[in-house]
């Protein structure tokens, strides 16, 4: 026999001027298994909830009802509250009555009805409630961090000095991402390497950072706290534990003139290369599409000159498999490519401006490397096509970004900002150089942001005009730029040295694989999802997994660090005991009726249901079974939908109660 | 042009009728369709200019005697209903004397008489042109897609 | 090979040195120009800058005769009419407008036939096919290949090359052993039949284009458009005399060129006719 007691809140006036609180009582009490019903102004408020604590103790409750507000509100508070006085948590329900009830309609004697009817659902289930335990799942306290970037170094430096191992998986050869290839950064105008070089140095000597540079994550398995994760180390055909990094290898090296990856082709690189000198870990590799030795088994200099004896033809890629418990994906992003040739049928390119056909019409990345201290060009901005110093820069904006007809209807958020960076670093180089900038709008909000640009234009006398450039074409070696000022109405034309496009920021090649592999969402631009835009940034709707940096959205450096550091805390609360606890009100299968036809198994978004066995404790085959993963399983209820023998049920919302909760209303 | 494509684009948005209407500008537009082709919006810009146009005339806010396209391309399309194919010679006969009448600019009508001969010489001057044999569904056509008076 | 063919006003008027070339010049390559009956004006610029029904009607009525006439392809050699032929096509794949410009048209307009511009009639009959039978390599050729606005644009409607930096014309000069310049007005426009009711803004446009073709160091400019070629070649000795400057320009048609090419003489392709006859 149940003993329930019924708690009907007034929520102040929002309940209670609509609904006539006192009539419900009286007549909730009337309902079979009711032993006490009440209301009370607030029921959330620390009185109402003391009220409850003290009607379980005196009236030996074994089911409560609050009827109040949406339980996304205060459900939790009541279930600490039942749990203080001795309660099983969820022998605990709330029926909503303000937001289905009293906040929806105006006539006092329907929804006073309406109210009871919605409590008399709520206390057919705590009756059929079963005193479920939360579930325990064992942690393993590692993390893993997808990508070496200012995000990922952020978040592999914070993790780790909390005291947790971390694993950091990097593509490239070294750690650092685009940030390592800029000049300066904004607002501070700090030289980017030099603030990022020491992060990077502790993620490489960090004790607790296991660095896999050079690889990438081939294999996802598991789930929250017990994820088994295969990392793919290609092979450098340099042994890193020998190699002292002394240079003589890439000195030797008779294949200079390739294009550098990390000059954007603005510079040359020999086949086996250091990316940069300050690079993490600061060991060569050997691009195997370039080598001589091995095409075709010639050369070899650099295996002759190495004294380490570290270079290793014979390498090959290698599969390692890790243990953690949850995952950062920090894998930044790329520039959208602006010539004709685009990676999907989605997107256009602009014909209109001259990329690829004309030298001296460069992207943002491109002109980082002309103007960085420690680029191709030692610094000095020559342009590309003769070496010549421009005495005129255009830089255009928005270039595949806010652009319907490309396919990229988003702002890239940085651009405003780097191109008035730009234009200031450009006067700081050639004093007698005028930059020329043609914008659609100013995006400037962060801070001391706006003030910069004013700065590049009030002080550095960059020129803005408001309009896009339609063409651009060389004539007798200038480049002519034709576009237009419309706070003016009329067109500009300007004989420029070089032009440089502010070109859309996209996530990086390949996060769509991955984020198939790790089983989380992304968005038709690639953009990984969030699990709430507002309150949610950094979860996924995958548990265990959380994300940080570019590949969320376009963000500038300061906010790829605070998404960093806020990921790096929520993997904290994660790894903070050994065990997680997760709610119970998840999918159970009854493996005896169960006829392992495997529907759920093909139907469960989150892949939470395994094909087991069910055998004697001899070890003797009875029966082939389906069988819920409780870590993984979110409570969705597609399996019970799905299932053609009514084996699988969700605890906590049982078929039973659903319908003993349908009869009631007859 | 007095009002720039875009200026213009934007006066309609802001329901500036009269100043998008009585503009210059979308009587100096050729139609060369470039602004559609590269606005990131996907805004038929061209499409616009046509469509002010025709309300243009239909309001009688183009005033011929100053857009000498206006009249150009009416006669135009008179000739058209007439012939069903275009008629060279009589186009640029009525074309002439419309502007001469309206504006009273004579020399116009002396403009390029030089070319006459020229033409001639080089037999691209056809005095009795091949005209449409049905032409009556040419009439009706033009009947039927007449313009609405919009309010 | 025969194929249908839409004349325009344009090439039954003072621009019939354009259709005397294409006669020769295909002609020469077995293709035979079967004109349809009964077509009429398509409109040009003044249908749609006007009356947007009209534009739709007027090409719409041919595009019926066509089909109606047994036609499946037609060849358009002026880019105003196959653009605005093209445009139907678009239209009425929404079958209330389709039945709203039948009724109008009084014909049944489905849209299925083919449209093709000159350009695309030599991929038609092949490039290599083409190059094949030149027997008169254009050695002495540099051309700025100029398409105007109306082959390449809008995109949406005639799906023709690319709209910024078209090579297609390029393709089949080169297949005729002439050089090709670079230049920067190959899509620009010139004033379409602005001719005679805005003067100034054409002899600006030709100015450019020529200049620039000129500067790029053409010794010719080619065409596919006889609004292009009215107003490069005709108006020529304007521009000389309103910018100070002689230019010497010879615009050919695309077929001219292909009919040099193939043994024909400047007589039988009507070049004799054009008003800048040499450099």
């Amino acid at each position: 026999m149940s003993r329930i007691g019924v708690f009907t809140c007034w929520c102040g006036e929002n309940i209670a001027r609509t609904v006539d609180v006192d009539e419900v009582s009286k007549r909730v009490a009337e309902l079979p298994g009711v032993r006490c019903s009440l209301n009370y102004k607030y029921m959330c408020a620390d009185p109402g909830q003391a009220i409850v604590r003290e009607k379980i103790a005196s009236e030996k409750l074994d089911g409560v009802v609050v009827a109040s507000c949406s339980p996304h509100m205060h459900l939790k508070t009541f279930r600490k509250a039942a749990q203080a006085a001795g309660l099983n948590p969820y022998l605990v329900e709330m029926a909503n009555i303000r937001e289905q009830c009293s906040w929806v309609h105006h006539d006092r004697a329907q929804a006073t009805a309406k109210a009871i009817e919605i409590i008399r659902l709520a206390v057919e289930k705590v009756r059929n409630d079963a005193a479920l335990q939360p579930i325990r799942v064992p942690v393993t306290r590692r993390a893993l961090v997808i990508g070496g970037g200012v995000a990922g170094i952020q978040a592999a430096l914070d993790i780790a000095d909390a005291g947790h191992e971390v694993v950091m998986v990097e593509r490239e050869p070294s750690i650092g991402g685009k940030m390592a290839g800029l000049s300066e950064t904004f607002p501070t105008l700090d030289c980017s390497q030099c603030i990022l070089t020491p992060r990077m140095v502790e993620v490489g000597q960090h004790p607790r950072i296991k660095l896999y540079s050079y690889s990438e994550v081939e294999k996802v398995e598991g789930f929250v706290g017990n994820f088994k994760i295969t990392i793919r180390q290609k092979a450098r055909y340099v042994d890193i534990s020998k190699c002292t990094g002394c240079g003589e290898c890439w000195n030797v090296c008779p294949l200079k003139r390739n294009l550098s990856e990390f000059d954007y082709g603005m510079g040359m690189r020999p086949a086996i290369y250091i990316p940069f000198p300050q690079a993490v870990p600061a060991r060569p590799v050997i691009d195997k599409s370039q080598c001589a030795k091995l095409i075709r088994n010639g050369c070899a200099l650099c295996e002759k000159k190495c004294k380490a004896e570290a270079i290793n033809f014979k390498d090959e890629d290698r599969l390692v498999e890790e243990a953690v418990g949850a995952v950062v994906v920090a894998t930044g992003y790329k520039l959208y490519s602006i010539a004709k040739s685009q990676p999907n049928t989605t997107l256009a390119g602009y014909g209109e401006y001259g990329y690829g056909k004309y030298k001296d019409v460069i992207d943002s990345l491109q002109f980082e490397r002309l103007v960085s201290a420690s680029g191709p060009t030692g610094g000095v901005l020559k342009r590309p096509s003769d070496g010549a110093i421009p005495k005129s820069v255009v830089f255009i904006s928005c270039v595949g970004s806010r652009d319907n007809a490309k396919g990229l209807p988003y702002c890239s958020k940085i651009c405003c900002m780097y191109t008035a960076k730009h234009t200031m670093l450009y006067k700081h180089k050639v004093h007698d150089g005028q930059a020329h900038v043609f914008y659609m709008d100013i995006r400037a909000g962060g801070k001391g942001y706006e003030e910069f640009v004013r700065r590049a234009i009030e002080q550095d006398g960059a020129k803005y005009y408001r309009g896009r450039v339609s063409k651009i074409t060389q004539e007798r070696g200038k480049l002519v730029v034709r576009g237009a000022d419309t706070l003016a109405g009329m067109p500009v034309t300007i004989e420029a040295d070089l032009v440089v496009l502010a070109a859309a920021m996209r996530p990086a090649d390949g996060v769509e694989e991955l984020a198939q592999k790790l089983n989380i969402g992304y968005d038709e631009f690639g953009f990984l999802l969030e699990s709430h835009p507002k309150l949610r940034p950094v979860e996924t709707n995958t548990a265990g997994i959380f994300i940080a940096g570019a590949c969320h959205s376009p963000k500038d450096i300061p906010e790829a660090v605070a998404q960093a550091s806020a990921a790096a805390s929520k993997v904290q609360v994660m790894l903070a005991a050994d065990e997680l606890t997760r709610e119970p009100e998840i999918a159970a299968i009854n493996e005896q009726t169960c006829a392992a036809c495997f529907a759920c198994v093909r139907t469960c978004p989150y892949h939470a249901i395994d094909r087991a066995e069910l055998r004697t404790p001899r070890g003797a085959f009875i029966k082939n079974t389906a069988r819920v993963n409780p870590g993984l399983c979110m409570g969705c209820g597609t399996c019970v939908s799905v299932c053609p023998s009514k084996s699988a049920d969700l605890q906590g919302f049982t078929d039973q109660q659903v319908y003993a909760m349908v009869e009631s209303l007859a | 042009m007095d009002v720039m494509p875009n200026q213009v684009v934007r006066l309609a948005q802001l329901g500036e009728w009269e100043k998008a209407l009585k503009s210059r500008a979308i009587w100096q537009c050729v139609g060369c369709q470039t602004c559609s082709t590269r606005c990131p919006k996907e805004v038929d810009c061209a499409g616009v200019m046509d469509a002010l146009r025709e309300a243009s005339l239909a309001r009688g806010m183009a005033a011929p005697e100053r857009y000498l396209v206006v009249s150009f391309q009416k006669i135009f399309l008179e000739n058209i209903r007439r012939n069903g194919r275009l008629n060279e010679l009589e186009l640029i006969g009525h074309f002439k004397m419309d502007v001469v009448l309206r504006t009273g600019r004579i020399p116009f009508l002396f403009k390029d008489a030089g070319l006459a001969p020229q033409l001639g010489k080089r037999k691209k001057l056809h005095l009795i042109p091949g005209k449409a044999r049905d032409r009556g569904v040419v009439e009706r056509i033009f009947e039927r897609c007449a313009s609405e008076q919009k309010a | 090979m025969n194929i249908g063919y839409y004349p325009g006003c344009a090439l039954h008027g003072s621009s019939n040195d354009y259709e005397q070339s294409l006669r020769a010049c295909l002609g020469a390559l077995d293709v035979q120009l079967d004109e349809m009956k009964d077509w009429i004006c398509c409109g040009a610029t003044a249908a749609h800058s006007l009356n947007h029904k009209l534009s739709l009607a007027l090409p719409a009525r041919n595009l019926a005769v066509a089909e109606r006439d047994g036609f499946k392809q037609l060849f358009a050699p002026c880019p105003l009419c196959s653009m605005q032929l093209l445009k139907v096509k678009k239209a009425v794949v929404d079958e209330r407008v389709r039945k709203e410009l039948s009724e109008i048209v009084e014909a049944d307009v489905r849209g299925e036939s083919e449209v093709l511009n000159l350009i695309q009639m030599f991929e038609k009959i092949g490039v290599d096919r083409l190059k094949a039978a030149v027997k008169a390599p254009l050695q002495s050729i540099t051309a700025a290949c100029y398409y105007g606005c109306l082959l390449t644009r809008p995109p949406d409607v005639v799906h023709f090359d690319d709209f910024e930096q078209p090579t297609s014309m390029e393709a089949v000069v080169a297949a005729l052993g002439a050089k090709t310049v670079e230049w920067n007005y190959k899509t620009e426009c010139c004033g379409a039949g602005m001719t005679m009711s805005n003067e100034d803004i054409v002899l600006e446009l030709a100015h450019k284009i020529l200049g620039n073709a000129a500067e790029h160091g053409a010794n010719c400019v080619v065409v596919a458009c006889p609004m292009c070629h009215v107003n490069l070649d005709m108006k020529q000795a304007a521009v000389e005399r309103r910018f100070g400057k002689k230019l010497g320009m010879v615009v050919y048609y695309l077929s001219d060129l292909a009919g040099l090419a193939l043994g024909l003489s400047a007589e039988q392709l009507g070049i004799n006719r054009h008003f800048v006859t040499q450099a």
